[in-house]
Protein backbone atom coordinates (compact mmCIF):
# COMPACT_ATOMS: atom_id res chain seq x y z
CA UNK A 1 0.00 0.00 0.00
CA UNK A 2 1.27 3.45 -0.80
CA UNK A 3 1.59 6.05 1.89
CA UNK A 4 -1.31 8.43 2.31
CA UNK A 5 -0.30 11.88 1.13
CA UNK A 6 -0.44 14.54 3.82
CA UNK A 7 -3.22 17.08 3.44
CA UNK A 8 -0.98 20.00 2.49
CA UNK A 9 0.17 17.95 -0.49
CA UNK A 10 -3.34 18.21 -1.91
CA UNK A 11 -2.96 21.95 -1.76
CA UNK A 12 0.35 21.72 -3.61
CA UNK A 13 -1.31 19.69 -6.36
CA UNK A 14 -4.15 22.15 -6.59
CA UNK A 15 -1.77 25.08 -6.86
CA UNK A 16 0.17 23.39 -9.62
CA UNK A 17 -3.06 22.69 -11.49
CA UNK A 18 -4.25 26.25 -11.00
CA UNK A 19 -1.02 27.65 -12.48
CA UNK A 20 -1.26 25.16 -15.35
CA UNK A 21 -4.85 26.26 -16.01
CA UNK A 22 -3.83 29.91 -16.00
CA UNK A 23 -1.11 29.15 -18.55
CA UNK A 24 -3.26 27.00 -20.84
CA UNK A 25 -6.20 29.35 -20.82
CA UNK A 26 -4.57 32.80 -20.63
CA UNK A 27 -0.86 32.23 -21.42
CA UNK A 28 0.27 33.71 -18.16
CA UNK A 29 3.05 31.46 -16.98
CA UNK A 30 3.82 31.40 -13.26
CA UNK A 31 4.77 27.74 -13.26
CA UNK A 32 8.44 28.48 -12.65
CA UNK A 33 8.08 31.18 -10.10
CA UNK A 34 9.61 30.70 -6.65
CA UNK A 35 6.81 28.67 -5.10
CA UNK A 36 6.97 29.74 -1.47
CA UNK A 37 5.98 33.29 -2.30
CA UNK A 38 3.44 32.31 -4.96
CA UNK A 39 1.79 29.99 -2.48
CA UNK A 40 1.45 32.71 0.12
CA UNK A 41 -0.02 35.12 -2.40
CA UNK A 42 -2.42 32.53 -3.77
CA UNK A 43 -3.58 31.61 -0.27
CA UNK A 44 -4.27 35.26 0.35
CA UNK A 45 -6.13 35.54 -2.96
CA UNK A 46 -8.18 32.43 -2.28
CA UNK A 47 -9.21 33.63 1.18
CA UNK A 48 -10.00 37.18 0.13
CA UNK A 49 -11.86 36.10 -3.00
CA UNK A 50 -13.92 33.72 -0.92
CA UNK A 51 -13.05 30.30 -2.33
CA UNK A 52 -12.89 27.27 -0.08
CA UNK A 53 -10.32 25.50 -2.25
CA UNK A 54 -7.91 26.23 -5.06
CA UNK A 55 -9.87 23.81 -7.20
CA UNK A 56 -12.93 26.03 -6.86
CA UNK A 57 -10.83 29.05 -7.68
CA UNK A 58 -9.47 27.25 -10.72
CA UNK A 59 -12.91 26.40 -12.03
CA UNK A 60 -13.99 30.01 -11.72
CA UNK A 61 -10.79 31.24 -13.37
CA UNK A 62 -11.27 28.93 -16.34
CA UNK A 63 -14.86 29.97 -16.98
CA UNK A 64 -14.81 33.62 -16.00
CA UNK A 65 -12.17 35.77 -17.75
CA UNK A 66 -12.77 38.70 -15.38
CA UNK A 67 -11.17 36.57 -12.67
CA UNK A 68 -7.81 36.83 -14.38
CA UNK A 69 -6.99 40.49 -13.65
CA UNK A 70 -8.20 40.01 -10.09
CA UNK A 71 -5.84 37.12 -9.56
CA UNK A 72 -2.97 38.86 -11.35
CA UNK A 73 -3.22 41.68 -8.87
CA UNK A 74 -2.19 39.26 -6.16
CA UNK A 75 0.48 37.59 -8.23
CA UNK A 76 2.29 40.50 -9.81
CA UNK A 77 1.76 43.90 -8.29
CA UNK A 78 4.75 45.20 -6.43
CA UNK A 79 4.87 48.47 -4.61
CA UNK A 80 8.26 50.06 -5.14
CA UNK A 81 9.73 53.47 -4.45
CA UNK A 82 11.25 56.09 -6.68
CA UNK A 83 15.02 55.92 -6.32
CA UNK A 84 14.69 52.90 -4.07
CA UNK A 85 18.19 52.16 -2.71
CA UNK A 86 19.49 55.65 -3.56
CA UNK A 87 23.07 54.38 -3.68
CA UNK A 88 22.15 52.26 -6.72
CA UNK A 89 20.95 55.30 -8.65
CA UNK A 90 23.95 57.27 -7.46
CA UNK A 91 26.19 54.56 -8.91
CA UNK A 92 24.25 54.66 -12.20
CA UNK A 93 24.74 58.43 -12.27
CA UNK A 94 28.40 58.50 -11.33
CA UNK A 95 29.75 55.27 -12.81
CA UNK A 96 27.45 54.17 -15.64
CA UNK A 97 26.41 57.51 -17.14
CA UNK A 98 29.99 58.52 -18.12
CA UNK A 99 30.13 55.40 -20.32
CA UNK A 100 26.66 55.96 -21.74
CA UNK A 101 27.63 59.50 -22.74
CA UNK A 102 29.96 58.09 -25.38
CA UNK A 103 27.02 56.69 -27.39
CA UNK A 104 25.10 58.85 -29.87
CA UNK A 105 21.85 57.04 -29.07
CA UNK A 106 20.80 54.86 -26.17
CA UNK A 107 18.28 52.20 -25.29
CA UNK A 108 17.27 51.50 -21.72
CA UNK A 109 15.03 48.65 -20.65
CA UNK A 110 13.17 48.64 -17.34
CA UNK A 111 12.09 45.00 -17.21
CA UNK A 112 9.16 44.33 -14.90
CA UNK A 113 8.38 48.04 -14.50
CA UNK A 114 5.34 47.47 -12.28
CA UNK A 115 3.92 50.86 -11.22
CA UNK A 116 6.69 52.81 -12.95
CA UNK A 117 8.69 54.08 -9.96
CA UNK A 118 12.00 52.73 -11.24
CA UNK A 119 11.26 53.97 -14.77
CA UNK A 120 10.57 57.56 -13.72
CA UNK A 121 13.64 57.51 -11.50
CA UNK A 122 15.81 56.66 -14.50
CA UNK A 123 14.11 59.12 -16.85
CA UNK A 124 14.60 61.94 -14.33
CA UNK A 125 18.21 60.92 -13.79
CA UNK A 126 18.83 60.84 -17.56
CA UNK A 127 17.21 64.25 -17.96
CA UNK A 128 19.41 65.67 -15.22
CA UNK A 129 22.45 64.23 -16.94
CA UNK A 130 21.43 65.53 -20.37
CA UNK A 131 20.95 62.06 -21.86
CA UNK A 132 17.17 61.86 -22.04
CA UNK A 133 16.88 63.24 -25.58
CA UNK A 134 19.06 60.54 -27.08
CA UNK A 135 17.45 57.68 -25.14
CA UNK A 136 14.52 55.40 -25.77
CA UNK A 137 13.19 53.78 -22.61
CA UNK A 138 11.34 50.49 -22.80
CA UNK A 139 9.11 49.82 -19.81
CA UNK A 140 7.71 46.32 -19.83
CA UNK A 141 5.54 44.24 -17.58
CA UNK A 142 3.19 41.28 -17.90
CA UNK A 143 0.41 42.96 -15.97
CA UNK A 144 -1.74 45.33 -18.06
CA UNK A 145 -3.03 47.14 -15.02
CA UNK A 146 0.52 47.76 -13.82
CA UNK A 147 1.49 49.09 -17.26
CA UNK A 148 -1.49 51.41 -17.24
CA UNK A 149 -0.61 52.75 -13.83
CA UNK A 150 3.03 53.16 -14.88
CA UNK A 151 1.85 55.11 -17.92
CA UNK A 152 -0.42 57.26 -15.77
CA UNK A 153 2.44 58.12 -13.40
CA UNK A 154 0.19 59.07 -10.49
CA UNK A 155 1.25 58.30 -6.92
CA UNK A 156 -0.27 58.99 -3.52
CA UNK A 157 1.04 62.27 -2.18
CA UNK A 158 2.11 60.69 1.10
CA UNK A 159 4.75 58.69 -0.76
CA UNK A 160 6.36 61.77 -2.27
CA UNK A 161 8.31 62.67 0.84
CA UNK A 162 10.14 59.36 0.68
CA UNK A 163 10.66 59.66 -3.09
CA UNK A 164 12.07 63.18 -2.61
CA UNK A 165 14.43 62.06 0.11
CA UNK A 166 15.61 59.12 -2.01
CA UNK A 167 16.11 61.38 -5.01
CA UNK A 168 18.26 63.73 -2.97
CA UNK A 169 20.36 60.86 -1.60
CA UNK A 170 20.76 59.55 -5.14
CA UNK A 171 22.57 62.75 -6.06
CA UNK A 172 19.57 64.46 -7.68
CA UNK A 173 20.52 67.69 -9.42
CA UNK A 174 17.02 69.12 -9.56
CA UNK A 175 14.03 69.21 -7.28
CA UNK A 176 11.63 66.29 -7.60
CA UNK A 177 8.78 68.80 -7.36
CA UNK A 178 9.81 70.07 -10.81
CA UNK A 179 8.36 66.88 -12.27
CA UNK A 180 4.92 66.50 -10.71
CA UNK A 181 1.79 68.41 -9.89
CA UNK A 182 0.02 67.76 -6.64
CA UNK A 183 -3.75 67.76 -6.43
CA UNK A 184 -6.38 65.90 -4.44
CA UNK A 185 -3.83 63.97 -2.44
CA UNK A 186 -2.07 62.69 -5.53
CA UNK A 187 1.09 63.58 -7.40
CA UNK A 188 0.85 63.38 -11.21
CA UNK A 189 4.18 63.10 -12.95
CA UNK A 190 4.69 65.29 -16.00
CA UNK A 191 3.84 63.72 -19.33
CA UNK A 192 7.05 65.09 -20.85
CA UNK A 193 8.82 62.37 -18.84
CA UNK A 194 7.03 59.82 -21.02
CA UNK A 195 7.88 61.31 -24.39
CA UNK A 196 10.72 58.81 -24.99
CA UNK A 197 9.13 55.89 -23.20
CA UNK A 198 7.62 52.85 -24.91
CA UNK A 199 5.29 50.91 -22.59
CA UNK A 200 4.86 47.34 -23.63
CA UNK A 201 3.48 44.01 -22.56
CA UNK A 202 6.46 41.68 -22.36
CA UNK A 203 7.12 38.52 -20.39
CA UNK A 204 10.58 37.46 -19.28
CA UNK A 205 9.16 33.96 -19.10
CA UNK A 206 7.76 33.52 -22.58
CA UNK A 207 8.84 36.45 -24.80
CA UNK A 208 12.05 37.11 -26.73
CA UNK A 209 14.69 39.76 -27.35
CA UNK A 210 13.28 42.94 -28.90
CA UNK A 211 16.23 45.31 -29.18
CA UNK A 212 19.85 45.99 -28.38
CA UNK A 213 20.09 47.65 -24.99
CA UNK A 214 22.78 49.74 -23.33
CA UNK A 215 21.29 49.50 -19.87
CA UNK A 216 18.83 47.01 -18.43
CA UNK A 217 17.45 47.67 -14.97
CA UNK A 218 15.54 44.75 -13.49
CA UNK A 219 15.41 45.08 -9.75
CA UNK A 220 13.65 42.66 -7.44
CA UNK A 221 11.86 40.93 -10.29
CA UNK A 222 13.98 37.82 -10.65
CA UNK A 223 13.81 37.03 -6.94
CA UNK A 224 10.29 35.81 -7.72
CA UNK A 225 11.61 33.28 -10.25
CA UNK A 226 13.01 29.85 -9.61
CA UNK A 227 16.54 29.13 -10.76
CA UNK A 228 15.57 27.84 -14.21
CA UNK A 229 13.48 30.88 -14.88
CA UNK A 230 16.18 33.20 -13.56
CA UNK A 231 18.51 31.56 -16.05
CA UNK A 232 16.03 32.17 -18.84
CA UNK A 233 15.64 35.83 -17.94
CA UNK A 234 19.39 36.31 -17.61
CA UNK A 235 19.88 34.60 -20.96
CA UNK A 236 17.44 37.10 -22.42
CA UNK A 237 19.33 40.00 -20.84
CA UNK A 238 22.61 38.59 -22.08
CA UNK A 239 21.26 38.41 -25.63
CA UNK A 240 19.67 41.87 -25.38
CA UNK A 241 22.69 43.79 -24.14
CA UNK A 242 25.13 45.50 -26.42
CA UNK A 243 28.76 44.61 -25.84
CA UNK A 244 29.82 46.36 -22.63
CA UNK A 245 26.17 47.11 -21.88
CA UNK A 246 25.04 47.31 -18.25
CA UNK A 247 22.69 45.23 -16.14
CA UNK A 248 21.43 46.42 -12.76
CA UNK A 249 19.62 44.02 -10.41
CA UNK A 250 18.26 44.25 -6.85
CA UNK A 251 20.52 44.78 -3.85
CA UNK A 252 20.05 41.23 -2.58
CA UNK A 253 19.93 39.48 -5.93
CA UNK A 254 22.91 37.67 -7.33
CA UNK A 255 24.18 36.20 -10.58
CA UNK A 256 26.31 33.84 -8.54
CA UNK A 257 23.98 30.85 -8.84
CA UNK A 258 23.26 31.34 -12.56
CA UNK A 259 24.85 29.56 -15.48
CA UNK A 260 25.10 32.92 -17.27
CA UNK A 261 27.28 34.40 -14.54
CA UNK A 262 30.32 34.16 -16.84
CA UNK A 263 28.78 36.51 -19.42
CA UNK A 264 28.80 39.39 -16.94
CA UNK A 265 31.53 41.05 -14.94
CA UNK A 266 31.12 43.12 -11.79
CA UNK A 267 30.97 46.80 -12.67
CA UNK A 268 29.84 48.28 -9.35
CA UNK A 269 29.90 45.20 -7.19
CA UNK A 270 28.25 46.60 -4.06
CA UNK A 271 25.32 47.98 -6.10
CA UNK A 272 24.85 44.83 -8.22
CA UNK A 273 25.62 46.59 -11.47
CA UNK A 274 27.17 44.26 -14.03
CA UNK A 275 28.71 44.73 -17.44
CA UNK A 276 28.18 42.42 -20.38
CA UNK A 277 31.37 40.77 -21.51
CA UNK A 278 31.95 40.59 -25.25
CA UNK A 279 32.69 37.33 -26.92
CA UNK B 1 25.76 12.30 9.57
CA UNK B 2 22.65 13.34 11.40
CA UNK B 3 20.39 11.05 13.33
CA UNK B 4 18.22 13.92 14.47
CA UNK B 5 14.49 13.82 13.84
CA UNK B 6 14.81 17.48 12.87
CA UNK B 7 15.99 19.06 9.64
CA UNK B 8 16.04 22.78 10.37
CA UNK B 9 15.67 25.50 12.99
CA UNK B 10 13.90 28.82 12.45
CA UNK B 11 14.20 31.69 14.93
CA UNK B 12 12.34 34.98 15.26
CA UNK B 13 13.36 37.88 17.47
CA UNK B 14 12.67 41.59 17.66
CA UNK B 15 13.36 44.17 20.39
CA UNK B 16 16.23 42.83 22.51
CA UNK B 17 17.17 40.27 19.87
CA UNK B 18 20.94 40.57 20.06
CA UNK B 19 21.16 39.81 23.77
CA UNK B 20 18.77 36.86 23.52
CA UNK B 21 20.44 35.39 20.45
CA UNK B 22 23.80 35.81 22.16
CA UNK B 23 22.76 33.17 24.68
CA UNK B 24 21.57 30.68 22.06
CA UNK B 25 23.62 30.94 18.88
CA UNK B 26 27.19 30.98 20.27
CA UNK B 27 26.27 27.89 22.34
CA UNK B 28 25.64 25.80 19.22
CA UNK B 29 28.58 23.38 18.91
CA UNK B 30 30.66 23.07 15.71
CA UNK B 31 29.09 19.63 15.28
CA UNK B 32 25.56 21.08 15.01
CA UNK B 33 24.00 19.56 11.92
CA UNK B 34 20.96 21.70 11.12
CA UNK B 35 20.65 24.93 9.19
CA UNK B 36 19.44 27.78 11.40
CA UNK B 37 17.47 30.59 9.76
CA UNK B 38 16.95 33.73 11.79
CA UNK B 39 14.64 36.71 11.28
CA UNK B 40 15.41 39.77 13.35
CA UNK B 41 13.36 42.93 12.83
CA UNK B 42 15.81 45.53 11.59
CA UNK B 43 15.11 49.03 10.23
CA UNK B 44 14.93 48.79 6.42
CA UNK B 45 17.34 51.60 5.67
CA UNK B 46 20.20 50.21 7.66
CA UNK B 47 23.00 48.11 6.33
CA UNK B 48 22.80 45.20 8.69
CA UNK B 49 25.86 44.21 10.67
CA UNK B 50 24.07 41.49 12.63
CA UNK B 51 25.52 38.61 10.59
CA UNK B 52 29.05 39.99 11.04
CA UNK B 53 28.41 40.48 14.73
CA UNK B 54 27.39 36.86 15.27
CA UNK B 55 29.99 35.55 12.90
CA UNK B 56 32.58 36.72 15.40
CA UNK B 57 30.77 35.08 18.33
CA UNK B 58 29.63 31.74 16.90
CA UNK B 59 31.25 28.40 16.34
CA UNK B 60 29.11 27.86 13.21
CA UNK B 61 29.30 29.68 9.89
CA UNK B 62 27.09 32.79 9.93
CA UNK B 63 25.92 34.76 6.90
CA UNK B 64 23.22 36.97 5.50
CA UNK B 65 20.74 34.92 3.46
CA UNK B 66 21.05 35.24 -0.32
CA UNK B 67 18.36 34.62 -2.87
CA UNK B 68 18.32 31.02 -4.26
CA UNK B 69 20.95 29.93 -1.79
CA UNK B 70 21.00 26.19 -1.01
CA UNK B 71 20.64 25.56 2.74
CA UNK B 72 23.75 24.05 4.26
CA UNK B 73 23.84 22.08 7.50
CA UNK B 74 25.44 23.83 10.45
CA UNK B 75 25.09 27.31 8.97
CA UNK B 76 23.26 30.27 10.51
CA UNK B 77 21.41 32.53 8.06
CA UNK B 78 20.13 36.00 8.89
CA UNK B 79 17.35 37.61 6.85
CA UNK B 80 18.56 40.80 5.14
CA UNK B 81 16.82 44.04 6.13
CA UNK B 82 13.73 44.94 4.06
CA UNK B 83 13.30 41.47 2.52
CA UNK B 84 11.27 38.49 3.56
CA UNK B 85 13.17 35.24 3.61
CA UNK B 86 11.30 32.09 2.57
CA UNK B 87 12.15 28.40 2.42
CA UNK B 88 11.54 26.64 -0.90
CA UNK B 89 10.71 22.96 -1.36
CA UNK B 90 14.11 22.53 -3.02
CA UNK B 91 15.71 23.36 0.38
CA UNK B 92 16.90 26.69 -0.88
CA UNK B 93 16.17 30.14 0.47
CA UNK B 94 14.39 32.79 -1.51
CA UNK B 95 13.94 36.47 -0.77
CA UNK B 96 10.90 38.56 -1.52
CA UNK B 97 9.77 42.15 -1.56
CA UNK B 98 6.17 41.28 -0.81
CA UNK B 99 4.46 43.83 1.37
CA UNK B 100 5.36 43.88 5.06
CA UNK B 101 3.37 41.49 7.26
CA UNK B 102 2.33 43.00 10.62
CA UNK B 103 4.46 46.01 9.60
CA UNK B 104 7.49 43.76 9.43
CA UNK B 105 9.81 42.92 6.58
CA UNK B 106 11.48 40.55 7.16
CA UNK B 107 8.53 38.78 8.75
CA UNK B 108 8.87 35.92 11.22
CA UNK B 109 5.47 34.53 10.17
CA UNK B 110 6.52 34.36 6.51
CA UNK B 111 9.70 32.43 7.35
CA UNK B 112 7.96 30.08 9.80
CA UNK B 113 4.98 29.33 7.52
CA UNK B 114 7.09 28.57 4.46
CA UNK B 115 9.52 26.48 6.54
CA UNK B 116 6.57 24.56 8.03
CA UNK B 117 5.35 23.82 4.49
CA UNK B 118 8.70 22.31 3.58
CA UNK B 119 9.90 20.62 6.78
CA UNK B 120 6.60 19.62 8.38
CA UNK B 121 7.27 17.73 11.61
CA UNK B 122 11.03 18.04 11.24
CA UNK B 123 11.18 21.72 12.15
CA UNK B 124 12.02 23.57 15.36
CA UNK B 125 10.62 27.11 15.60
CA UNK B 126 11.81 29.50 18.29
CA UNK B 127 10.14 32.77 19.29
CA UNK B 128 12.20 35.16 21.39
CA UNK B 129 11.84 38.64 22.81
CA UNK B 130 9.87 41.28 20.88
CA UNK B 131 7.31 44.05 21.19
CA UNK B 132 4.81 42.92 18.54
CA UNK B 133 2.84 39.81 17.55
CA UNK B 134 4.96 38.53 14.69
CA UNK B 135 5.71 34.82 14.94
CA UNK B 136 2.46 33.77 16.61
CA UNK B 137 0.73 32.71 13.39
CA UNK B 138 3.93 31.21 12.09
CA UNK B 139 4.45 29.10 15.20
CA UNK B 140 0.87 27.93 14.88
CA UNK B 141 1.63 26.75 11.34
CA UNK B 142 4.75 24.93 12.56
CA UNK B 143 2.82 23.12 15.29
CA UNK B 144 -0.03 22.23 12.95
CA UNK B 145 2.51 20.64 10.62
CA UNK B 146 3.77 18.56 13.55
CA UNK B 147 6.90 20.57 14.31
CA UNK B 148 8.12 21.86 17.66
CA UNK B 149 7.58 25.40 18.97
CA UNK B 150 9.83 26.85 21.67
CA UNK B 151 9.02 30.21 23.21
CA UNK B 152 11.16 32.29 25.54
CA UNK B 153 9.66 32.71 29.02
CA UNK B 154 8.01 36.15 28.61
CA UNK B 155 9.09 37.35 32.07
CA UNK B 156 12.73 36.89 31.09
CA UNK B 157 12.34 38.68 27.74
CA UNK B 158 13.49 42.24 27.12
CA UNK B 159 10.05 42.75 25.52
CA UNK B 160 7.38 40.24 26.48
CA UNK B 161 4.63 40.92 23.90
CA UNK B 162 5.95 38.65 21.19
CA UNK B 163 6.48 35.53 23.31
CA UNK B 164 3.15 36.19 25.04
CA UNK B 165 1.33 36.36 21.72
CA UNK B 166 2.98 33.13 20.58
CA UNK B 167 1.98 31.35 23.79
CA UNK B 168 -1.61 32.61 23.50
CA UNK B 169 -1.85 31.41 19.91
CA UNK B 170 -0.04 28.13 20.60
CA UNK B 171 -0.83 26.48 23.92
CA UNK B 172 1.18 23.46 22.77
CA UNK B 173 4.39 25.47 22.46
CA UNK B 174 7.04 24.82 25.10
CA UNK B 175 7.92 27.85 27.21
CA UNK B 176 11.60 27.79 28.12
CA UNK B 177 14.39 29.99 29.38
CA UNK B 178 17.08 31.02 26.90
CA UNK B 179 19.49 28.58 28.54
CA UNK B 180 16.96 25.75 28.23
CA UNK B 181 16.39 26.60 24.56
CA UNK B 182 20.14 26.44 23.99
CA UNK B 183 20.19 23.12 25.86
CA UNK B 184 17.33 21.75 23.76
CA UNK B 185 19.22 22.57 20.58
CA UNK B 186 22.39 21.07 21.98
CA UNK B 187 20.57 17.74 22.38
CA UNK B 188 18.93 17.42 18.94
Amino acid sequence: MTEMPASEKVEDIEIRLLLEAMFLKYHYDFRNYAMASIKRRLRQAREQMGFATFSALQESLLREPSMLPRLLRYLTVQVSEMFRDPSYFKAVREKVVPHLRTYPSLKVWVAGCSGGEELYSLVILFREEGLEDRTIFYATDINQEALQSAEAGVYPLERIQLFTENHRKAGGKSSLSDYYQAAYGRASFDKSLRRNVVFSDHSLVTDAVFGEMHLISCRNVMIYFDRDLQDRALGLFKASLARKGFLGIGAKESLRFSRHAGAFSDFVREEKIYQRQGE
Amino acid sequence: MTSSRYQAVVVGASAGAVEALSVILPALPPTFKLPVIVVVHIPPDRRSVIADLFSAKCQLAVKEAEDKEPLVAGTIYFAPPDYHVLVEASMTLSLSNDEPVLFSRPSIDVLFETAADVYGAELIAIVLTGANHDGAKGTQAVLEAGGVGLVQVPETAFASAMPEAAIRACPAARVLSLEAIAGFLGDV
